[in-house]
């Protein structure tokens, strides 16, 4: 289990490495669905 | 097409998540589950470590974040090489390499924020300019540059090939990175793996930690890459739309001269 003593920068720096990562994931999917509102699924060459 | 763009009807799950195939939800489940695994054994099932205590439990993402970010960085040239050979040419290539740098960056930026706050706790500082240090900095400094040369105007065609010539440049500084703590010898720890200073259940976290990390990395290029392809195709038909608009323009001005000389 974690220590009280270096648990801040322990869960710190898990919160930031994966609130980084959701916040980059969200950003990125609505991305896609912004720009896919413009372009017809048949036009997606991965469908 | 104005129809699609106007449709009131609810989203389909194809409009809701316009990037995902069969294959990228499978992936993208199993990285929620190896990111799961890496949190309950990064942090509760893990031992502490008799020197470094608690803090150890930063090696699990430290690791391999730089890890992924290497691994991006070289795929980001190894694409970028692939775009400038002329019997690979594609802009898929391109797209590959803008979507495994950005990719990169976030790893590099976890790297450097995890190893700082590691830092605060082995050597009292959050911050100190030693070679790794200094030279990662650099690293992640130089690839933020690259995504910003590929903002710049111009064609997709251009777009391609002034950011493959300085992808391969800037994959050079990768081992220098690397290497730093070898042939500098500074503040920064060596290779621990590579050393076998970790084993058992340490050893098996910071492989989760890796396999984990890697999952979200293919899952991540795979859809950035995908966004990219869309946000490309905007581009084209924005493109096509203000030259046929100038050429109404055109026709318009000639018919009016006509009319006039007439």
């Amino acid at each position: 289990m974690i220590g009280m003593l270096h648990a801040p920068y322990v869960i710190g720096s898990y919160v930031i490495t994966f609130a980084g990562i959701g916040l980059y994931t969200w950003r990125m999917l609505a991305q896609a669905r912004k720009a896919a509102r413009q372009v017809p699924p048949q036009e997606r060459p991965w469908t | 097409m104005t129809g699609f763009m106007t449709s009131t009807t609810s989203p389909s799950p194809r409009d809701r998540a316009p990037t995902s195939t069969t294959f990228s939800r499978a992936l993208g489940i199993a990285a929620l589950v190896g990111i799961g695994w890496l949190i309950v054994f990064g942090l509760f099932l893990s031992p502490n470590d008799r020197v470094q205590k608690t803090g150890v439990r930063i090696l699990y993402i430290h690791v391999p974040s730089a890890w992924l970010a290497y691994l991006a960085f070289f795929v980001t040239g190894l694409s970028s090489a692939a775009y400038l050979w002329k019997r690979t040419r594609s802009l898929t290539w391109d797209r590959i390499a803008g979507a495994s740098a950005e990719v990169g960056v976030l790893f590099m930026g976890i790297t450097l924020v995890s190893g700082s706050l590691w830092g605060r706790i082995s050597w009292g500082t959050f911050w100190t300019w030693d070679a790794r240090l200094t030279t990662t900095a650099f690293l992640f400094v130089t690839y933020i540059g690259y995504l910003a040369v590929r903002g710049l105007g111009g064609t997709h065609q251009q777009r391609a090939k002034r950011s493959a010539v300085l992808a391969i440049l800037a994959m050079l500084e990768v081992p220098l990175v690397h290497f730093s703590v070898t042939w500098w010898r500074p503040l920064h720890q060596n290779e621990t793996v590579e050393n076998g200073k970790l084993s058992g259940l340490m050893l098996f976290s910071l492989f989760v930690g890796l396999i984990a990390f890697t999952l979200l990395y293919v899952w991540l290029v795979l859809h950035r890459q995908r966004v990219l392809t869309l946000l490309d195709q905007v581009d084209d038909q924005g493109l096509d739309v203000a030259i046929a608009e100038r050429r109404n323009e055109a026709v318009a001005a000639d018919v009016t001269v006509q009319e006039v000389s007439s």
